[in-house]
Formats: C-alpha cells, sequence, structure tokens
C-alpha cells in the first residue's frame, strides 16, 4: 500500500464510519459471548443447584440442560448476526472505499 | 470388540477435564482385540478413496501458496466444514460422549466452553488474520515488528503446540487402533505416521483440507444416525431419556445437574479453551486458504454451527449409552485397577459411542464407525504435519535464515523435509510414549496457544504500542510459565512424578499465564525507548487499513 492510498483511506469519512460500526459491533457481540458464558461459569462455581433444580416439579430434566443448549444455539446465532451484517453492509461500505482509495 | 481385559483409565478424564478433548483421554494398558474386518475393509476404502485425492491434489499443488494453502480457493463452506472436523478429533468424540457416559451433564459444560471460543475468533481475530497474513500466523504478529526474533518466537511455540498435540494424537490412534480394528500398537503408530506424511507431502493443504471434509461429513452422518436411533428408541421424548438414564446409572438423578468444580480452576479452564484455541496454529491456518476476509467470516459461521451441532449429538449419544449400553449383557466386564475390582464398560468408558453404534447399528455400523474414529486421527494430525512443516520452512527457514531471499522451490523443499522429519519424529515419540501417561499433553498445548500465541497475535493487531521487544519477551515467559505451571501443578507434579502435594494449586494455568503474558508483552513495549520501536509503532496505521479493508491482502492464486 502506497503513501497516497492510505492517506486517502484514512481521510475517507467512510473508513471512520466502517471502524466504528465493525469495531462496534464485533466487542459488542464478544461482550455478550463472554458474559454468557462466563455467567454461566460463575453459576457453575457458586451456585450449581440453580442448574440441578428440575424444569418443572416432578420432571427428570434439569433447568441446565435447556441452559446449555441455548448457550451453544446463542454462539451460532450470534456468529450468524455478525456474519450478515459483516459480509452486507460492511463489505458494500469497503468496496466503496475501496474504489474511491483508487481513483 | 470382543474381550478386553485392558482398561483405558477414566481417571484420565476426572484429573484433567481438558483431556476429554484429546486422544490423550485413552489411557492405560490396553489389549489388542480380535482383529475386526469391517472396520479394516471400511478404513481401507477411505484410505484408498482419500489417497486418490492426493493425486488429484498433487498435480494442482505446485507453487508455495497451493502447498501451504491450497491456493486460496476453498470456499467459506467448505473450510468451515475441515474447521469443524479439525476439532472434532477422534478424542473430541469418543471422550465427550465417554465424560456424559460417565458425569452426565458435566460433559455438556465441556462442550459448550470448547465451543465459544469460536464467535469470539469471528469478531476479532479471523478477518484480520486474512487480510494480513499469507501462511502462517507469524506473518501477522511480525507484520510490522522485527521479521528474525518474532518469528523465531512463534515458530518455537508452534513447533511445541505441534509437538504435544502430535504425541497425544500418536499414543491415542496406537491404542485406539488396537481396541478398534485388533492391529499391534506399533505398526498402528507407524501406519498412522506413514499416511500422514503421504496426504501431506504429495497433496499439501488441499489433499489435507479435502481429508478433513471428508471425514468431518462421515463423522456428522454416523453420529447424526446414532443421535437419531438413540431418540428413536424413546418416542423422540428427551424427558424419556433422562428418566430411563437415570434409572440405569449408578449415580441417578446426579448426572443431570453439574459437579463440584473449584471457581478458579473452571475459569482458567474457560480461559484456556476460549483462547486457545484462538491460538492453534493448525486452526489458524486453515483461515489463509480461503479467499478473502468474507469467506473467511462464513467458515467460522459454518464451524460454529457444525461443532454446536456435534456436540449436541455427542450428548445425546452419551446419554444413549447410559440407557442401552451400560450394564447391558455382553457390553461390561470386571477388571482390576491399581488392586482394586472395577466394573465397567467393555475397554471403558471411551468405548461409551463405539458399543452404541454396535447396539443401534450392528456390526457393520460398528465397522464404520471404528473406520470413522481411525480416520479422524489421520485427518487431523495432517493438519498438525502441515502446520510444523510451515512454521519451520515459512518462519524459520524462509524468514529468519534465508532473511526472505528464499527462492520458493527451495522453501517447499524445505517444508517437504520437514514433514517427513516430522513424521519420523512423531512415529518415534509415538512409540517412546506408549507406556507413559500423555493426558497432560493436549491441555498444555491449549495453555501454549491460549498464552503464547494468542497474547502476541492479538496486541498485534489491536495495539500500536506493541514492540518487538515486549512481543518476544511477553510471548516467551507466556510459553514458560504455562508449562511451567502444568509441571509444578496437580497434573504432572502429582499424578505423574508422584510427588505428595503440588507446588501449584490449580491444574489450569491459563488464568494466570494469559495474565503473566498481557502484562510482560505491556511491561516491555511501553519501556521499549529504541528507534526500532518507533518505527514499528509508525508502520501501526497502515497495518490497520490493511486489516480492515483488505487492501493489498493476498487473495485467491489464479489457476
Amino acid at each position: 500500500m502506497n503513501e497516497d492510498v492510505l492517506k486517502k483511506v484514512q481521510s475517507n469519512p467512510k473508513f471512520k464510519e466502517l471502524v466504528h460500526k465493525k469495531t462496534s459491533l464485533g466487542w459488542q457481540l464478544s461482550i455478550v459471548m463472554l458474559v454468557i458464558y462466563y455467567g454461566f461459569t460463575l453459576v457453575l462455581a457458586f451456585s450449581p443447584s440453580t442448574l440441578g433444580a428440575p424444569l418443572a416439579p416432578g420432571m427428570t430434566m434439569t433447568v441446565g440442560i435447556p441452559v446449555g443448549i441455548l448457550i451453544i444455539l446463542s454462539a451460532f446465532v450470534l456468529t450468524g448476526l455478525y456474519v450478515r451484517k459483516a459480509n452486507g453492509e460492511f463489505d458494500q461500505l469497503n468496496r466503496e472505499i475501496v474504489e474511491e482509495a483508487q481513483k | 470388540m470382543k474381550k478386553c481385559t485392558g482398561s483405558l483409565a477414566l481417571t484420565a478424564l476426572s484429573l484433567f477435564p481438558v483431556l476429554a478433548f484429546a486422544s490423550g483421554a485413552i489411557e492405560g494398558d490396553v489389549k489388542q482385540q480380535a482383529t475386526n474386518w469391517h472396520a479394516i475393509i471400511m478404513f481401507v476404502v477411505f484410505v484408498a478413496f482419500t489417497m486418490g485425492i492426493t493425486y488429484w491434489a498433487a498435480r494442482r499443488t505446485r507453487s508455495a501458496s497451493d502447498f501451504y494453502t491450497a491456493g486460496g480457493g476453498i470456499s467459506g463452506f467448505q473450510n468451515g466444514l475441515a474447521i469443524a472436523g479439525d476439532y472434532m478429533s477422534a478424542a473430541s468424540f469418543l471422550g465427550i460422549s465417554a465424560m456424559v457416559f460417565d458425569k452426565g451433564y458435566d460433559g455438556l459444560i465441556y462442550s459448550i466452553g470448547f465451543l465459544v471460543g469460536w464467535p469470539v475468533i469471528l469478531f476479532l481475530v479471523a478477518e484480520r488474520l486474512r487480510n494480513l497474513g499469507k501462511y502462517t500466523f507469524a506473518d501477522v504478529a511480525s507484520y510490522r515488528l522485527q521479521q528474525t526474533p518474532v518469528r523465531s518466537f512463534a515458530a518455537t511455540s508452534t513447533l511445541m503446540v505441534v509437538a504435544m498435540y502430535l504425541i497425544a494424537q500418536m499414543v491415542g490412534a496406537g491404542k485406539l487402533i488396537q481396541l478398534l480394528f485388533g492391529m499391534s500398537y506399533s505398526s498402528a503408530v507407524i501406519m498412522v505416521g506413514i499416511l500422514m506424511v503421504c496426504y501431506v507431502l504429495f497433496g499439501g493443504m488441499l489433499a489435507t483440507t479435502w481429508v478433513q471434509i471428508i471425514k468431518a461429513v462421515l463423522l456428522l452422518c454416523g453420529a447424526s444416525f446414532m443421535a437419531f436411533m438413540v431418540l428413536s428408541t424413546v418416542g423422540f421424548s428427551p424427558e424419556m431419556m433422562f428418566e430411563k438414564a437415570v434409572a440405569a446409572h449408578a449415580k441417578h438423578a446426579a448426572i443431570m445437574s453439574p459437579g463440584k468444580a473449584d471457581p478458579v480452576d473452571s475459569i482458567s479452564l474457560g480461559m484456556a479453551l476460549m483462547f486457545g484455541t484462538a491460538g492453534l496454529p493448525h486452526i489458524l491456518m486453515r483461515f489463509f486458504t480461503v479467499s478473502d476476509a468474507k469467506e473467511a467470516r462464513k467458515s467460522v459461521f459454518y464451524a460454529t454451527g457444525f461443532i454446536g451441532y456435534f456436540y449436541i449429538l455427542t450428548f445425546i449419544i452419551g446419554f444413549g449409552a447410559i440407557m442401552l449400553v451400560l450394564n447391558q449383557p455382553g457390553m461390561m466386564e470386571t477388571v482390576t485397577k491399581n488392586g482394586k475390582e472395577v466394573h465397567q464398560l467393555i475397554g471403558g468408558s471411551n468405548m461409551a459411542a463405539i458399543h452404541l453404534a454396535n447396539a443401534v447399528g450392528g456390526d457393520m455400523f460398528l465397522g464404520f464407525i471404528s473406520a470413522v474414529a481411525f480416520a479422524t486421527i489421520l485427518a487431523v494430525v495432517a493438519g498438525l504435519a502441515l502446520s510444523g512443516a510451515s512454521a519451520v520452512s515459512h518462519d524459520l527457514y524462509a524468514s529468519v535464515i534465508m532473511k526472505g531471499k528464499a527462492n520458493e522451490a527451495d522453501e517447499i523443499r524445505v517444508s517437504k523435509i520437514t514433514t517427513v522429519v516430522l513424521g519420523i519424529i512423531a512415529i518415534v515419540l509415538g512409540l517412546v510414549f506408549e507406556k507413559q501417561n500423555i493426558a497432560f499433553m493436549v491441555g498444555l498445548a491449549f495453555s501454549i496457544a491460549a498464552s503464547a500465541n494468542f497474547p502476541i497475535l492479538f496486541l498485534s493487531m489491536f495495539w500500536k504500542g506493541l514492540t518487538t521487544r515486549g512481543a518476544v519477551i511477553g510471548g516467551f515467559v507466556g510459553l514458560a510459565s504455562a508449562i511451567l505451571l502444568i509441571v509444578l501443578g496437580p497434573t504432572v507434579w502429582v499424578d505423574i512424578m508422584k510427588h505428595p502435594t503440588a507446588l501449584f494449586p490449580y491444574k489450569n494455568p491459563a488464568i494466570f499465564s494469559i495474565t503473566l503474558a498481557f502484562v510482560s508483552t505491556w511491561l516491555f513495549s511501553v519501556t521499549d525507548k529504541s528507534r526500532s520501536a518507533e518505527e514499528e509503532k509508525a508502520k501501526f496505521d497502515a497495518q490497520f487499513v490493511r486489516s480492515m479493508t483488505g487492501i493489498g491482502a493476498t487473495g485467491a492464486s489464479k489457476h
């Protein structure tokens, strides 16, 4: 990358917008995942009986089972959200930045 | 799968949970089984087919880029399957279903730990890695730093991770094949070594990826079939499955809730799993096999889906084994372990999924699942060998020794020689470690990846202030502390070296070693007042623009 292209990209307001949007979405979703997972770990460590309680009176299935499955699903859903946003909106913005830089 | 007086020590699983993932889960003396012809025939078909693919791939593998990254021509979906394949090792399949079989809910907890690293890799690492690197993660770590020291560090830590993982896989393979196929340990290890070298040497990344994809599809199909059959016996009612399992299991309702765990150890394990995944060189390498950031993102999306689905299946398989295999006639044996009589599943709990295959699908399906388990090991070791070979040829030879002036043909030659050498080393270590307790090795590999590779990779992409001095010192501090703390901890100091008490109280050192790595990297970077440090910081802006936009990134090669 030469100095000229670098300057053009950096001064392009669309680049600032891309950086802001991509970075904040990435961090927000990471924090959501970390909170879900470490929240789960803390419940395991300090209050395991919460997860061991029956889902409904008389049931064998415990609260922990659907919670565990939901965490697995949440990982998949979060990646899906990010990919949709990044491969659509962000990549469009990115294409414009690259084109404008090469003019 | 008839008589087996040997034992797969369950203790390995309970003592060091990370191992549930590893082939290290298969421990202790294993007695050779009667020859299993169904499995052998199906395995031979698999080998013949993958050798055909290797031949096809060999004719398409000419340049260094072909060899290391399949020319960047793998699609996001294919790469997602290959990544999932790298993750769904034989031990992950057998080990996690065994853990569910033994402890119920706790098995699910580990699956979750292995999965949740993936979204974070996607949000923070994947596309930046793809935009900045070419063949190895060291390309990214050394992007604006001095090549020689940073690549030397990265290659050292890559080779450490690869060696630990390879030993665990080779020993696990030898024992598993003894059990599944009725072959001798040494012939099994030699065969795995030779096949691994063939795939990598002739077919490079293209063959390695396709072997991984085929195996992932076979494993997902086999596991889906088993889970379906398990659920069909209870009229597709999970509640009914849990009721029957609780009635059959010696621990009764305890299998439905989490067991006791030390908070520090749990969080530390979680960190090792999450950040270790983002620092495993053979996984990071897969991001260079796709054409651009867009495909890199898609690969993580598909991989997360497949891995999550697979873990839900292993959970059902574990409960299915409790319901359909535990205490059934012809499935149990009594063995003597440490002077005590133990009533257990034939071959130990790690065989739970295998016995279940027999129970739900008969001899043919048992043969199929056995062959898939073997194929899984082959595919994983091939990826490891390729990753080790690229660290030597691309990082050490081309960048450190030849200072970037190596020609491509020589670089490929070096990586091929390294592959052969790695194959020989893997076979020798596999034979040497046969009787050793290697259970801690995959845990060690994850800890090193999380404490040495991940902090440097992460800071190189996110922190302008990182300098060569900080990266190299911090990286080695992470590497050394991860190794030292595991050796001084309960897993090695007490269980293997037989000292009465551990010098370091936790089984999982990641929370300490990762912190140490970050702090020392920061400290030795901010106190670095050299002129080269100033230049390195000045190069960050250009790196940042490239990591964000992909301008200047290596694209797919045109064929």
